[in-house]
């Protein structure tokens, strides 16, 4: 194989990748925020108390994050032909890429807002706020150098995560590292492959610490 | 905004000491609070609290920790609920509040904390701003309101400064002046001044001062600490297990404390040496000495009378601690003295006290 077919393939891949874990990505965390922030604030005697709701919420969370990727992969076909028209391609991929990251960021940004000391709630209903506002101007914004580290540790778990669906014929880096790299015996393509997925992870999280340490007013020196 | 006009706009036409009227700010009814399931199981945090804050006043609630204050001062703005009994603030009784009108009465009431409670994500300017933007007030008026209220705590030129870079007393300088945003009529302070040194704590306590005395704000603060009480509360309450144990003007509690817990949270702010104060015994044996604290204040602060009860005893009194200070604006002195145990001289001295009209208080035995 020649030079230019090989980084033709990986510029392809990567392009798959970056599509199933931008668009995952962003899905995930949009829908995986207010789960967090719910866990995080409607226990017995907090802003939002609903204790039942919270534990059946926590329930189906931890059932999502203990069930196996590959394993969620295959159970959901129905569901992923149901939303994308089809079961197989970078398109169906993210459905469960998606449905993974739900959970995993949900977790996360739960225990982001739970690190935020309580004085600071405190304060706020002191001064009237209603709980709406306490999230919105308090949690949110006290958390968001944690957040800004939860995001990124998603984005690199679901380049991860993106590798295994080449099963359902997602495509993406991993697809192309198995199926040239292992299975047509190119340990140059494997090679190429794990590398763009080394710098890849290491500009992802470069760019979220940097984002999250000009978010974190904490330890600024005069 | 200077002081004077904020003053003039929160009370027209009141000065100081009108500002001191009948109707009390607060007043605490019989009440009580239990946390936890009702009976064995729960836990009984205040009871029987009868008490009133006067208006334009400064009160201090002082008690050990774990006596019930922090409860205490939360039932007022609504953070706890009493279990029975009222809380009335300005006439309103704050149990019977629905979620909406109890957000209406806080933004009237400010609070300072003793870990000041600001926001790590935003300026001072942004911090002191954060109540107005919750009461929905607009950001033009916001934006003219926030630096006079950073000039009158002395931050003015710490505007954009984030909390982490500023020192213990600024931070709780910008909370003072969060907790003063929106024109409050009460300002509750929860040990505000128990995380700063004592020189800052000082500084910290003449803004409260300067506050009450300008803007005619009533202060309700609670504290651990007699010396807070001491400089600035003018009316105090001492509370002990839950209840309120004593009180009245602060001279008064101070001058003649009635109950234990007044005095032995008066014996950590009499500044008697260490040495003295580890070597004090409550029952003597042979050959101890009494210690006995002298207070002057009112018509004995003014008489010769440390050196006439020298003549009376003999030579045999000694000086070991003592000082003048000023509580509520009155000249306090007091005297750590000790002399022989021997029955005939305890007689010689109390019979002096009584001529006299001394106060005194037996603290132990010394060797």
């Amino acid at each position: 194989m020649s030079l230019e077919m090989m980084i033709s393939l990986i510029l392809k891949s990567l392009g798959q990748t970056g599509q199933m874990v931008a668009i995952s990505g962003l899905l995930g965390s949009l829908i995986g925020l207010p789960i967090g922030i719910f866990l995080a604030t409607s226990g017995r005697g907090e802003l939002f108390p609903a204790p039942m709701v919270n534990r059946i919420i926590g329930l189906i969370v931890n059932a999502t994050r203990s069930t196996p990727f590959i394993i969620m992969v295959v159970a959901i076909i129905p569901f992923t032909r149901f939303v994308t028209g089809t079961s197989i391609g970078t398109n169906a991929a993210i459905v469960p890429l998606t449905i993974a990251t739900i959970p995993f960021f949900a977790r996360l940004v739960e225990a982001a807002i739970r690190e935020i000391d309580k004085g600071l709630i405190e304060a706020a209903r002191a001064m009237g706020a209603t709980p709406m506002q306490i999230v919105f101007k308090v949690l949110l914004a006290e958390a968001r150098p944690a957040l800004m580290a939860a995001l990124t540790m998603t984005m690199v778990s679901l380049i991860g995560y993106s590798a295994m669906v080449g099963a359902v014929g997602g495509g993406g880096l991993g697809d192309l590292g198995i199926r040239y790299g292992y299975q047509r015996f190119m340990p140059e393509m494997m090679l190429a492959v794990v590398v763009v997925l080394i710098v890849l992870v290491q500009l992802v999280q470069s760019a979220g610490d940097a984002l999250a340490r000009s978010f974190d007013k904490r330890n600024r020196k005069n | 905004m200077t002081i004077q006009q904020a003053a003039a706009r929160t009370a027209p036409g009141a000065d100081h000491s009108a500002g001191v009227s009948a109707v009390p700010m607060v007043a605490f009814e019989g009440v009580g609070k239990r946390f936890g399931p009702a009976g064995e199981g729960g836990f009984t945090a205040l009871a029987d609290i009868d008490l009133t804050v006067a208006r334009g006043a400064i009160t201090g609630i002082i008690g050990r920790s774990g006596a019930g204050k922090s409860t205490l001062i939360r039932l007022v703005n609504g953070l706890e609920k009493a279990t029975t009994g009222k809380v009335i603030v300005d006439g309103i009784e704050v149990g019977g509040l629905g979620e909406d009108s109890l957000r209406g009465l806080r933004r009237q009431i400010g609070m300072i904390f003793q870990h000041f409670n600001l926001l790590s994500s935003r300026t001072a300017f942004d911090n002191v701003a954060l109540p107005l933007e919750i009461a929905g007030v607009d950001k033009a008026v916001i934006k003219a309101k926030v630096g006079p209220l950073l000039d009158l705590v002395g931050l003015g030129d710490k505007a954009n400064r984030y909390p982490s870079e500023l020192s213990g007393g600024q931070k709780q300088r910008v909370g003072i002046a969060r907790a003063l945003a929106t024109d409050p009529k009460l300002l509750l302070s929860d040990e505000a001044t128990s995380a700063l040194d004592p020189e800052t704590t000082q500084s910290i306590l003449e803004l409260l001062k300067r506050i009450n005395a300008e803007l005619n704000l009533t202060v309700l603060l609670i504290t651990h600490e007699m010396e807070v009480v001491k400089t600035i509360a003018s009316h105090v309450a001492v509370i002990d297990a839950g209840r309120i144990v004593e009180s009245g003007r602060t001279f008064d509690v101070y001058a003649n404390p009635s109950h234990e817990t007044t005095r032995t949270l008066l014996a950590s702010a009499l500044n008697l040496p260490e040495w003295l104060r580890n070597s004090i015994k409550q029952v003597p044996s042979a050959g101890d000495r009494v210690l006995v604290r002298l207070v002057f204040f009112g018509e004995t602060a003014f008489k010769p009378l440390t050196g006439r009860l020298v003549a009376e005893l003999g030579s045999d009194v000694n000086i070991l601690a003592g000082g003048i200070e000023e509580i509520g604006g009155e000249p306090f002195g007091s005297l750590v003295v000790s002399y022989s145990a021997d029955p005939a001289v305890v007689a010689r001295a109390e019979q002096f006290y009584a001529e006299t009209g001394l106060t005194t208080e037996v603290l132990g035995y010394v060797a």
